[in-house]
């Protein structure tokens, strides 16, 4: 039911296991608590100024950005390592 | 070789020098603006006054970033525009020529106008000077009032009641934001301020701000009560910068307006940003926006138009994500009831069309503080609010930009106590594949 599909944490650790970050540069505002909240220092919001995947390979997938990003403008995404594509 | 000149340094002037260096990598582009911070994420302020980030943080652009653009910044304020000789007058001194005109100079808060407004304590979140001072003066404020509707209000409200100042919110209406929100989503922005200690005062209206010694001291309300308050913070709406484009001759209503690839009436003249109203031909209506990303996307096409490309503004539905009360909120589309008593001019973080509804239908389901509406037309979704969770918020804007046809799940939409949620789910799995 609705509830089922509002478990981000469920969601988060699946991720976690081969996945990316990724952004929606639209709706990013530039803000930088992205890159502010990165413990490696990556400059995420780099990332969505340009519509690209964090693809760092030093990337933790620790999910700080994605969870600090006020406004949902970033996402994990499977990679496609064990080809069941997850989307 | 083409002359560039830029006014403004936002991120539509930026977008926009992005955009030319794309395709001519030598001709001068020159910026000009009296912001003496240049280029940063005025929405980033919120987040400065709440402490998430660090002033530092809000700046971009990196040394190299200005490196690749190679463009000269002047730090002047414009005072003309000379379109018959292509010139641009500063202050102090400057008489810069343009063969290309890019006139980005945004929106400006618009000024509260109350007996006292002119008393130290009286602040607005406009620039990075206003969130200077606004946190220098928290420093030592026990109590503040904070006037107006919208987003900017609440930033405020928010900022300052995490900086540990007591804040009272007057709200003309009997609830927050009700041109925008319904009386549910309203209801749990509301529960969630009270939740932080923000005093929500419905139905007033400020009547003057007292001082004492040339400072705030307090407010009375139209109802004749007072209350005692070192800071009163205002926003009540933005208004663009015409002025100069007026006095030039660039043909102007409320904004700067511009055809769909940013041209203005004037030749070699475009426009950009919170400062242009432009045409949309799928409405026959010229719009404003005062909202980040079509700033960001007007300056790429008019830079790109600039070095003689031909590429065409298609406004997208109107998109913004912000954060109220704490919760996540994305708003698509068409989802108001057009009134709108809190605001002058158009809210900041709002756009014009979210108020030009069509005939809808309204659904809604809610789960805790993740909360879903949808604004369902004949065969289209035309509007939704997401609050909270954010998964569905980004396949919705496409099934609302792309106007997929909704007719093998409308009438479950609109069932009673539709598991909304659910079923877009679904839906969405289907038609992405
Ligand atoms: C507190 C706050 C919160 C916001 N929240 C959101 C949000 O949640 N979502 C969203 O999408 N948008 C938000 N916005 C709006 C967003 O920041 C603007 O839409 C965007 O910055 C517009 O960019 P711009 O380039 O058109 O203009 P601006 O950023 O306004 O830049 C214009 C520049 O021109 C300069 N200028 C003006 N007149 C002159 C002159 N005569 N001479 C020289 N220079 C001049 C100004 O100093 C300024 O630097 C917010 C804005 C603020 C202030």
């Amino acid at each position: 039911m609705f509830k089922s599909f509002f478990q981000p944490e469920a969601a988060k650790r699946v991720a976690m296991a081969a996945g990316q970050v990724v952004p929606d540069s639209s709706r990013c505002v530039q803000c930088g608590i992205c890159s502010y909240n990165c413990p490696i220092g990556i400059d995420v919001r780099r990332h969505a100024w340009e519509n690209e995947p964090v693809s760092n390979s030093r990337c933790l997938t620790c999910g700080e950005c994605v969870a600090r990003c006020p406004r949902g403008v970033l996402r994990f995404e499977r990679t496609n390592l064990f080809g069941d594509g997850g989307k | 070789m083409t002359r560039y000149v830029i006014l403004g340094t936002g991120v539509a002037a930026i977008a926009a020098a992005e955009s030319i260096r794309r395709v001519d990598a030598t001709s001068p582009i020159a910026f000009i603006s009296e912001d003496p911070h240049g280029y940063y994420s005025r929405p980033g302020l919120a987040y400065m006054l709440t402490g998430e980030v660090d002033e530092k943080q809000l700046f971009s652009y990196r040394p190299d970033d200005f490196k690749k653009l190679n463009a000269h910044f002047y730090r002047a304020e414009v005072t003309r525009i000379l379109p018959g000789e292509k010139i641009i007058e500063a202050t102090p001194n400057l008489r810069i020529p343009y063969d290309r005109l890019l006139v980005a100079v945004g929106a400006q808060a618009v000024r509260l106008k109350a007996t006292g407004c002119q008393l130290a304590g009286v602040v607005k979140l406009d620039h990075m000077e206003d969130a200077r001072s606004i946190l220098a003066q928290a420093k030592h404020s026990r109590a503040a009032v904070v006037v107006g509707g919208g987003i900017t209000a609440l930033e405020l409200a928010e900022g300052l009641s995490a900086r540990h100042v007591k804040v009272h919110l007057l709200i003309r209406n009997e609830r927050y934001w009700p041109n925008v929100l319904d009386e549910a989503e309203s209801h749990i922005i509301e529960t969630r301020l009270a939740e932080d200690g923000i005093q929500i005062h419905f139905q007033s209206e400020l009547a003057e701000i007292l001082g004492k010694n040339g400072k705030v001291a307090g407010v009375r309300l139209e109802s004749g009560a007072q209350i005692r308050c070192d800071m009163v913070a205002y926003a009540i709406g933005v208004a663009p910068r015409i002025q100069l484009a007026k006095d030039s001759g660039i043909a102007c209503e409320r904004g700067v307006l511009t055809n769909e690839k940013m041209e203005t009436n004037l030749p070699d003249i475009f426009a950009a940003g919170d400062i242009a109203q432009v045409f949309d031909p799928q409405t026959g209506r010229a719009t404003i926006d005062s909202l980040w990303t079509p700033a960001r996307e007007q300056g790429r096409i008019a830079g790109a138009n600039m070095a003689g490309g031909v590429e065409t503004y298609i406004k997208a539905v109107p998109f913004n994500v912000t954060r109220l009360g704490g919760l996540t909120t994305t708003i698509i589309g068409s989802v108001g009831t057009g009134r709108e008593s809190d605001m002058v001019g158009i809210a900041r973080g709002d756009s014009e069309t979210w108020r030009q509804i069509p005939d809808a239908i309204i659904t809604q389901s809610g789960f805790e503080v993740n909360r879903l509406r949808l604004m369902i037309g004949e065969k289209h979704i035309l509007g939704a609010i997401v609050m909270g969770d954010q998964k569905l918020s980004s396949p919705l804007e496409t099934i609302i930009r792309e106007k997929v046809d909704i007719l093998p799940i409308r009438a479950r939409l609109l069932e009673k106590n539709a598991p909304l949620a659910d079923i877009l789910v679904h839906f969405w799995a289907g038609i992405a594949g």
